[in-house]
């Protein structure tokens, strides 16, 4: 299998602070890697230094073979690389279908706005967002602006998409959707690494697993080996709240 | 170099410095509190004279009763601006408030165009001077300096140890938290742009007794309180004490080696520099 | 929504009605009044391109204004160049320094930057008033023999006119060919989220820089007019904060991020101006009413007479661009 992205040793700090530390992975092509970890343990800030907005203090990334270490997240889209973000961020004063396009015109097709505004109805439609197209991205609900989100980094016909737990907030029939989504997603042939804290889905989703803790990568295997191993429970019952969810869910 | 002309130009720089950075402190305190760029500062600063110029020839009050007076007014004048032209905008986009507070200048120097015109005044007013070595200095000039190196003590030590001191840095911090531990955001919010217009007033006042000046003056001071503040860190108050020192410095030091024109160059030269290098200032500001 | 042809050809006749009036009825004082209105469309539609599609404001918008007209008054007073080009290099010195300054300063946000561009204005403006070449604080006038090559004031005053309504129309060209551009595109998703946009491949420093560069290259033809034809040029005319902030008004008045809504703007903006300093109560105090509605529409309707319009109407926005 070829490897899409590597990293190896990254570190990343707030003034004291080791938000990540020494994390090493590797992701394959086609397969969905999950990233698990109790709050604060540094997913997000891992993804922020994969798709650089933030630039790790030592260590380097790779994606398709080339050292990206450092780049601009503009150079990483235009490389195939499109993601969401945990909290929404939809371009509030744009149309539904205008915010989609902006994926597929940057990405790394660069497309002409009038084949972009092509792939954004089909990716409109994909996601059950066609009906909402004109309307402004700004008045749509939380579970619509999930699913915005992901159309956008879908529209840009990526080679990775990070998903940043795009469950979150929403209700169960919402979150049964939206894996569905993400396999028909994987279907097409793009690449995933997923933050997510809804236990059932990633278990579910999940080829494979990172465990990370403090900044750390603590375990690395099949849903079946997390969910069995000793020190990624450990470290989940340091925030009985997600221990408690972890148990019950399995 | 004549260093009797050196000193004597450093000295007045230095003592004209506090008193343009007291009016810099309300500025970037109301930045600090509220992330409100208030460009009504300069026709308060404005306003801050006539009140010392009405107080004199109208009601004969004493020129320092009415800078007393004039910080007074300006309190009051704050918490009315706020209540009309700023709340609404708190949290909105910096252009709302930009041109709300903007709004605020063309009322005031349009009314205040209109009753006092746009003729120059002039306090009849003098202590004489006194002379220190090689510099001759006028005493209204270091009364003006110790009266607002006394005011921002006196902000120093309400901020620190008073009940609404501590509320207004608590809201500077974070308002949300504030607001969660019960302290009432918005008349925090009120009184600092209360406080902040007090300073600009207070400022304006000490500077109607040694120069003269139209409506129109408060400009000149404005743009000069936005480098101060911007040297000293947006947002922080100490900060502007010490850009306003630094400022005097420069408008001490310059004239002595080139055309006294070239001050402004220098100083606003210095104020983009500032921003593009180091947008919180010398001192640490709000983040950007 | 399919676009209608109107959202093209309503501010294109908006330019068109103000712009031809005057030679239909070949009065001056027709033409004077037009050439204002034209001079404010033309600063709004310009600033709109930073402020209104990109989201930065910009209180430096006179510094190119003032910038345009010195090195074109320059370049036609004191080295014979011909009119023409001479404005042209105001443009292009304007936009230069943009340029120059742009990818600095665009890295500020918000308030910032807002500081930043009044403390370029203010630089620019006592150094000019150093600046010897171009007289100091004095400043330039204009030889009237120069305006004997041209036929003479009155002819200037025509040909001034043509030029800027020339630039005008060029202006919705320019700006309704960037509000329906990939360009353009990328240029709101700045405005609505930097990061994000970025985050989705737009290039976002050269966007910015660009946008900046275009607004700036306007209001330097324009000073080059207005100063060209008022015959001498100084410091404190050149560089006045105010019209910066006029120019954003007049850009807010219509609805920032749209095509018409800084045409508009800007007519009733200077409309209101003449009916305020006409108006015998109210001359005296014009400033204060003028700010008193300001307020009331920053309080009010921040979106803009067009923006209000597009968001109450939303059928609207097919022909409101």
């Amino acid at each position: 299998m070829n490897v899409l992205l590597r990293t190896e040793n990254v570190v990343k700090r707030f003034g004291g602070l080791v938000a990540v530390n020494q994390v090493s992975f590797e992701l394959y092509e086609g397969e969905i890697l999950g990233l698990i970890g109790p709050n604060g343990a540094g997913k997000t800030t891992l993804f922020n230094c994969i798709n650089g907005i933030y630039r790790p203090e030592e260590g380097r990334i790779f994606f398709r073979d080339t050292d990206i270490t450092g780049w601009r997240p503009w150079r990483l889209a235009h490389m195939g690389m499109a993601r969401t973000f945990q909290i929404v961020r939809p371009l509030a004063e744009l149309t539904v279908r205008e915010n989609v396009m902006v994926g597929a015109a940057f990405g790394e097709k660069q497309m002409p706005l009038r084949q972009a505004a092509k792939i954004a109805d089909e990716v409109l439609e994909f996601l059950g967002l066609a009906p909402r197209a004109d309307q402004l991205a700004g008045s749509l609900n939380v579970a619509q602006k999930k699913r915005l989100e992901l159309a956008r980094a879908l529209a840009a016909q990526p080679r990775l998409l990070l998903l940043d737990e795009v469950l979150a907030g929403l209700n169960p029939t919402e979150v049964d959707e939206m894996v569905e989504t993400i396999r028909r997603i994987r279907e097409r042939g793009i690449t995933i690494l997923m933050i997510e804290h809804v236990m059932r889905a990633i278990m579910n989703l999940s080829d494979r697993i990172l465990v990370l803790n403090f900044g750390e990568l603590i375990a690395e295997g099949t849903p079946e080996e997390i969910a069995q191993n000793e020190e990624v429970i450990r470290a989940y019952l340091g925030d009985p709240k997600l221990a408690q969810r972890f148990a019950l869910e399995e | 170099m004549d260093m009797g002309f050196l000193m004597a130009s450093l000295i007045d720089g230095l003592l004209l410095g506090f008193v343009f950075g007291i009016a810099a402190i309300g500025l970037t305190l109301i930045f600090g509190v509220m992330e409100v760029i208030n460009l009504a500062h300069g026709p308060v600063i404005a306003l801050g004279m006539f009140t010392v110029y009405f107080a004199a020839t109208l009601l004969g009050l004493h020129p320092y009763a009415g800078v007393g007076l004039s910080a007074v007014t300006g309190l009051l004048l704050g918490i009315l601006i706020y209540a009309i032209a700023v709340q609404r905008v708190i949290g909105q986009p910096h252009l709302s408030s930009l041109l709300a507070t903007y709004s605020v200048n063309m009322m005031i120097i349009g009314i205040g165009t209109a009753v006092f015109t746009a003729s120059p005044r002039n306090i009849e007013f003098s202590l004489g001077s006194i002379t220190l070595g090689p510099a001759t200095i006028p005493v209204a000039r270091i009364v003006a300096a110790v009266a607002a190196l006394l005011a921002a003590v006196a902000l120093y030590f309400f901020m620190q140890y008073t009940r609404w001191g501590k509320f207004i840095r608590a809201v500077t911090d974070n308002r949300d938290a504030a607001e969660l531990v019960g302290i009432p955001s918005n008349k925090v919010l009120a009184f600092s742009f209360g406080l902040g217009t007090m300073l600009a007033m207070f400022s304006g006042g000490l500077i109607a007794t040694l120069f003269p000046f139209t409506i129109l003056e408060g400009g000149k001071y404005e743009l000069k309180s936005f480098v101060i503040s911007v040297l000293g860190g947006l947002g922080n108050p100490m900060g502007a004490l010490v850009g306003g020192i630094i400022i005097g410095l420069i408008e001490g030091l310059v004239p002595v080696f080139l055309p006294t024109t070239w001050v402004l160059v220098v100083e606003f030269v210095l104020f983009v520099l500032i921003l593009l290098v180091r947008p919180t200032g010398l001192f640490g500001g709000r983040a950007s | 929504m399919k676009r209608s042809v109107w959202s093209f050809l309503l501010p294109l006749l908006v330019v068109l009605a103000v712009g031809l009036f005057p030679l239909v009825t070949q009065k001056d004082l027709h033409r004077e009044t037009a050439f204002t209105l034209l001079r404010a469309v033309a600063l709004a539609a310009s600033l709109n391109i930073i402020l209104g599609f990109t989201g930065y404001v910009s209180f430096g918008h006179v510094v190119f204004y003032g910038l345009g007209g010195y090195v074109a008054f320059y370049l036609v007073a004191v080295k014979g160049w011909p009119f023409w080009a001479a404005m042209l290099m105001g443009g292009v010195a304007a936009a230069l320094l943009a340029y120059l300054i742009g990818a600095g300063i665009l890295r500020l946000r918000g308030a910032y930057f807002a500081l930043v561009t009044i403390g370029v204005n203010e630089a620019m403006k006592a150094f000019i008033y150093n600046f010897q070449p171009f007289g100091g604080p004095t400043g330039l006038t204009m030889n009237f023999a120069v305006y004997k090559a041209y036929g003479g004031p009155k002819a200037v005053l025509w040909m001034t006119y043509y030029w800027l309504f020339a630039i005008a129309i060029l202006l919705v060209l320019v700006t309704y060919w960037i509000r329906t551009s990939k360009f353009g595109l990328g240029l709101l998703s700045i405005r609505e989220d930097e990061d994000a946009a970025e985050v989705m491949g737009v290039r976002t420093a050269r966007f910015k820089t660009w946008a900046f560069t275009l607004s700036a290259f306007f209001p330097g033809l324009v000073g080059a007019i207005f100063f060209f034809r008022n015959a001498s040029i100084e410091p404190h005319d050149a560089f006045p904060l105010h019209v910066s902030i006029e120019s954003i008004v007049m850009v807010m008045l219509g609805g920032q991020g749209t095509v018409i809504g800084p045409l508009v703007g800007g007519i009733g903006y200077q409309w209101m101006r003449v009916f305020l300093l006409t108006n015998p109560l109210l001359k005296n105090i014009q400033l204060a009413v003028a700010g008193a509605l300001l307020l009331l529409i920053v309080l009010f309707i921040p979106a803009g007479l067009v923006g209000w319009l597009r968001r109450r109407f939303p059928a609207t926005r097919r022909f409101l661009l």
